[in-house]
């Protein structure tokens, strides 16, 4: 029981960084009761029936599209996919026009992926449906944290007070920053680690309390009962940010060794799709401790949270400035049938 | 919001009482308690259902099983509340394939949760009948959906503007079943 208020009455989720402590645990909360739905023999409820979700993938993904798409299905919405290399975005409509247009069809939720920054909060403001963000850039990834988190949870029983180490190419990763963001507003102390080209120390700055920075990711790993490594994100590096990919596995790939700095019963998680062999071995990803697939499991319920959250209501009266509509309506007392 | 208390209808050891009668009709009814399997409903359906199967422990040396059912996702005013309801767990423990099931609320009044109640078991298996006992029944005209109770508390006629608030241990501070009604709303 936590003496946190928790609610969440957002019309959008974008990120990480604007939500309340109390937001976050509604939505683990939340994703944990939908956790039973995927394990019956009839993995479907009501509770979106009619409803539609559009996800709108401007970057490749497996994991996260198959995972919202899913979460949709569960809760009975018809979830309809859209993915770049076979859109008008080919033709040369621009995001806004997409968007408005899949609008017009008047659709409950639209997720989207894209590759900047910042893309999700321009269709907020401009579309009056619910946005969720599916990852834009190197800005932010919600639900990855969030089903990140809800994975600590069921195995470490709580956030508070954990130590995280995130190790690996922390510049390019909107998994880090929105993990940083979560794992910090709800008590555990995150230290990140990697190449000073990957990990630089201004990554300090990006929260107020509870985040270092160390050079060495032994040090960064050193105490820590969560560790996450991250992708090399070649897609987004401009320039060479370390000598080769060789250079980096044998100083930056995660070997057994290094787990022993890490607490006696940590565990390991990697958001995928992981390069085994070069920031992790195959004896850790399939190891005791890794959690991987667990977060995969997670994925779909912390969606079906979000998705239950934000689409499930009434949203459809006029409202053109993105804002909700939540304090129009009326609290309304529990019934009894 | 302050309600005002119009009446007291039962009282601690009367709730006691109502339920060691509905054991024994649920009992009788299916000819022992070897294929029963209680399901309560959030909240307060959740510890009678405990009560009646402690009742029909007593009675039969047998506890039959207690599921909690959490309604909300199959809600059919999802759609319409505002702030969304928050979702709570749904635990039937084993199969209820077969089973006499008893699904156990404190109130019937619309019927609806009922309906709701029904389409989830339904979606966990085949029993081989569904029986509904309440605390508290507030009377048919206030039925939306053709849906009555087949073991009943007490049947107490009220008017809309009522409300039955029933209080068990378990969440309040005290046992009894009141009926209020909010100051400003005609009836």
């Amino acid at each position: 029981m936590t003496t946190v208020q928790t609610t969440f009455n957002r019309r959008h989720l974008l990120g990480i960084r604007d939500l309340e402590p109390g937001e976050i645990i509604h939505l683990l909360d939340t994703a944990e009761t939908f956790r039973d739905v995927s394990k019956r023999e009839i993995k479907k409820v009501p509770a979106l029936r009619g409803r539609t979700v559009i996800n709108l993938f401007f970057e490749s993904s497996t994991r996260t599209r198959t995972s919202f798409e899913i979460a949709a299905k569960r809760l009975s919405a018809d979830a309809v996919n859209v993915s770049v290399s076979t859109s008008s975005v080919t033709k040369g409509e621009t995001l806004l026009d997409t968007a408005r247009n899949l609008e017009a069809m008047a659709p409950d939720c639209i997720v989207i992926r894209h590759s900047m920054a910042g893309a999700p909060q321009h269709l907020a403001r401009m579309c009056n449906a619910p946005i969720v963000n599916a990852g834009d850039g190197s800005h932010e990834h919600p639900t990855q944290a969030l089903l990140d988190a809800l994975t600590i949870r069921e195995y470490k029983g709580r956030i508070e007070g954990l130590k995280v180490a995130i190790v690996g190419d922390i510049l390019h990763s909107r998994v880090a920053r929105s993990n940083i963001y979560l794992l910090t507003k709800l008590g555990a102390k995150v230290s990140v680690g990697g190449p000073g080209t990957l990990a630089p120390d201004e990554f300090v700055g990006i929260v107020d309390d509870g985040l270092t920075v160390e050079r060495h990711f032994e040090d960064a790993i050193e105490g820590a009962n969560v560790v996450m490594i991250l992708r090399i994100q070649r897609e987004r590096q401009d320039a060479a940010f370390f000598p080769s990919m060789r250079e980096y596995a044998v100083h930056y790939g995660l070997q057994p060794r290094h787990l022993e700095r890490a607490a006696p019963d940590a565990i390991v998680m990697h958001p995928g799709p992981m390069n085994r062999g070069v920031e992790i071995s195959s004896e850790i990803a399939d190891g005791s401790r890794s959690l991987i697939l667990d977060q995969v499991t997670n994925g779909v319920a912390v969606r079906m949270a979000v998705l239950y959250l934000l689409a499930g209501g009434s949203h459809t009266a006029t409202n053109t400035n993105g804002k909700s509509n939540a304090s129009m309506r009326k609290p309304r007392r529990e019934r009894k049938g | 919001m302050d309600f005002i208390e119009k009446a007291r209808i039962m009282d601690g050891p009367r709730i006691n009482r109502a339920l060691a009668r509905l054991s024994s009709e649920v009992v009788e009814e299916n000819h022992g308690a070897g294929d029963l399997f209680l399901v309560g409903i959030r909240r307060r359906g959740v510890p009678l259902a405990e009560r009646m199967a402690a009742k029909i422990a007593d009675l039969e040396g047998y506890r039959p099983p207690v599921g909690v059912l959490d309604i909300t996702l199959y809600r059919d005013d999802l759609s319409t509340v505002g702030a969304k309801p928050v979702v709570n767990r749904t635990d039937l423990p084993g199969d209820i394939e077969n089973r006499n099931i008893v699904l156990i609320d404190d109130v019937l009044y619309t019927g609806r949760t009922i309906r709701a109640a029904l389409d989830q078991l339904i979606d966990f298996g085949r029993p081989r009948r569904v029986q509904l006992a309440v605390l508290v029944d507030r009377g048919k005209e206030h039925r939306e959906l053709p849906i009555q109770a087949d073991y009943i508390g007490k049947l107490v006629p009220t008017k809309k503007s009522e409300i039955i608030k029933v209080m068990l241990q378990e969440f309040d501070e005290e046992e009894g079943v009141v009926i209020v009604e909010r100051p400003s709303e005609t009836a």
